[in-house]
Order: C-alpha cells, then sequence, then structure tokens
C-alpha cells in the first residue's frame, strides 16, 4: 500500500496524465488563483486604510486582471464540464468531446474580456 | 471487504463520508454559483450596466454583487446597487464560495500531505479559514 514518492518535482511537473491532463491542471491553478487572490483581497478589504488601498491597487494594473479572468473563467467553465458529467456519468464517454466543447467556448470569451481589460489598460 | 465500484449510481454508493458528502456539495454548490452569477448578471443588466460598464465590469460585479464593485464604473446612481436585497445575494455567493474554495484547497493537501497528522492539522486550519473569511466577507459586504 501506499504510493511511490520518489520522483522529483521536475519530473513531478513534466507528468502528462490521459485525456484531460491538462483541464485538470488548469483547474487546479485557476483554484488555487483565485483562493489566493480572494483571500488577500478579502483581507486588504477588511483592514482597509492606507495599507487595504496600496494592496486593492494591485488589482488594477491590467496583467493582474488578465490572470484573474483566466482564473475564474477556466475554472468556472471546466467545473461545469466537470459537475455535468459526474452528474449525468452516462455523459462521461463523450470526455473528449466535452473538452473540445470547453474550448471552443473557454477562448472566445477569454479573448473578448481580455481584449476588452487589455485596451482599457493601455488605452486609459 | 469488498471494494464497490465507481460506476454505481450515488444512490446505490450512499454518501458514507464526509469526503462523499463533499464530493457531491463542490458539484451542487458549482451549480448554485452558476445561478447566483447568472442572476446578478440580469440584475445588472436590468440596473443599466449595458449603457455604463463594460464587459469585465459586469463580470466584475457578476462574480460578486458588491456595490464597491460598481464605484468605478459610469453607473450614476450606486443607490440600487446597494439594496439588501443584493448584499443578500452577495452574502449567499460569499458563504457558498467559501466552503467550496476551502475544501478545494484540502482536497489540494491532501494530495501532498498524507499523515494522518498532518491532514488534520489540515483539516484544523480549513477550519479557522471557512469561518474567517466567511465573517470578515460578510462584515465587508453588510458595511460597504
Amino acid at each position: 500500500m501506499g504510493l511511490k514518492r520518489d520522483v522529483s518535482l521536475a519530473t513531478g511537473l513534466r507528468y502528462r496524465g490521459p485525456a484531460g491532463y491538462l483541464t485538470f491542471i488548469l483547474h487546479r491553478i485557476g483554484g488555487l488563483g483565485m483562493a489566493t487572490f480572494i483571500t488577500v483581497h478579502v483581507l486588504a478589504s477588511f483592514v482597509g486604510g492606507e495599507v487595504g488601498a496600496a494592496i486593492n491597487h494591485i488589482y488594477e494594473n491590467w496583467a493582474f486582471q488578465a490572470f484573474v479572468f483566466f482564473c475564474v473563467l477556466f475554472h468556472a467553465i471546466n467545473g461545469l464540464r466537470i459537475t455535468l458529467l459526474d452528474l449525468f456519468p452516462k455523459l462521461l464517454v463523450h470526455q473528449k468531446e466535452a473538452i473540445w466543447i470547453e474550448w471552443a467556448v473557454f477562448i472566445p470569451l477569454y479573448a473578448l474580456c481580455l481584449y476588452v481589460i487589455v485596451s482599457a489598460g493601455l488605452g486609459g | 471487504m469488498k471494494e464497490k465500484s465507481k460506476t454505481l449510481s450515488i444512490k446505490e454508493r450512499g454518501l458514507a463520508s464526509f469526503e462523499s458528502i463533499m464530493w457531491l456539495f463542490t458539484r451542487l454548490s458549482a451549480l448554485g454559483m452558476y445561478a447566483l452569477i447568472l442572476f446578478a448578471m440580469i440584475g445588472a443588466l436590468v440596473m443599466g450596466a449595458r449603457n455604463n460598464m463594460n464587459l469585465a465590469d459586469v463580470m466584475r460585479w457578476s462574480f460578486m454583487p458588491n456595490v464597491t464593485h460598481v464605484e468605478s464604473t459610469d453607473v450614476p446612481d450606486l443607490e440600487p446597487w446597494a439594496t439588501p436585497f443584493w448584499k443578500l445575494t452577495a452574502s449567499a455567493l460569499l458563504l457558498v464560495a467559501t466552503a467550496h474554495g476551502v475544501h478545494g484547497l484540502v482536497v489540494i493537501a491532501d494530495d501532498y500531505i498524507v499523515t494522518e497528522g498532518g491532514r488534520k492539522i489540515v483539516r484544523l486550519l480549513s477550519i479557522v479559514m471557512m469561518a474567517g473569511m466567511s465573517l470578515m466577507g460578510l462584515w465587508i459586504i453588510w458595511t460597504s
């Protein structure tokens, strides 16, 4: 019993599982990114004052907003696929097609958000 | 003990452990959040977002319908955005999202922290974090 965990971190990070691994790891990165952002954001808003304002000022940066929107949108759209396939397990045979649909929804939506964020960030 | 097949339906498998209850909660809370987010988005459009907000503004409000999230937009009157109705919606979203998110962190931590004592510490920390974030969030929503 017990998992063998004697691979290096670099090997672990380079591991590529079968279909859906990219969405799995992006879902995890998105979730961690959101958890970190929301924790800091709530703490900063709770503390308030100059410290809170200084931290909340970071969010006005367009690159930061682009990252947060990636986390949120990917996590939400990938989560919808996971929820639907898990609650209706008969659909699991179509997992690959579901992932393609997911990208077809995510890429245009994120591109649109990115366009709005970057043009507002650079154009003022 | 013979291991139960994972292809059984939820009813046949039963919700025996805390983990399996939370597995279901994670999925159902996701559905709940989609509903709340869509609800806030429709609310924003009804309150005039079409003329005064851009796409990113609307999404920021939808993911957390708190009045401070529309302060930087061209919306002329913030009053309809700060009603108890929206504060209740934001509170519901906050509580569901905190439970969903903190449990997600526990799931990730369990992949790397495998000792019984370590997992107990993770659970204790998660309870503290969940209570802390929920209370601070509620305070922010109802005082802003």
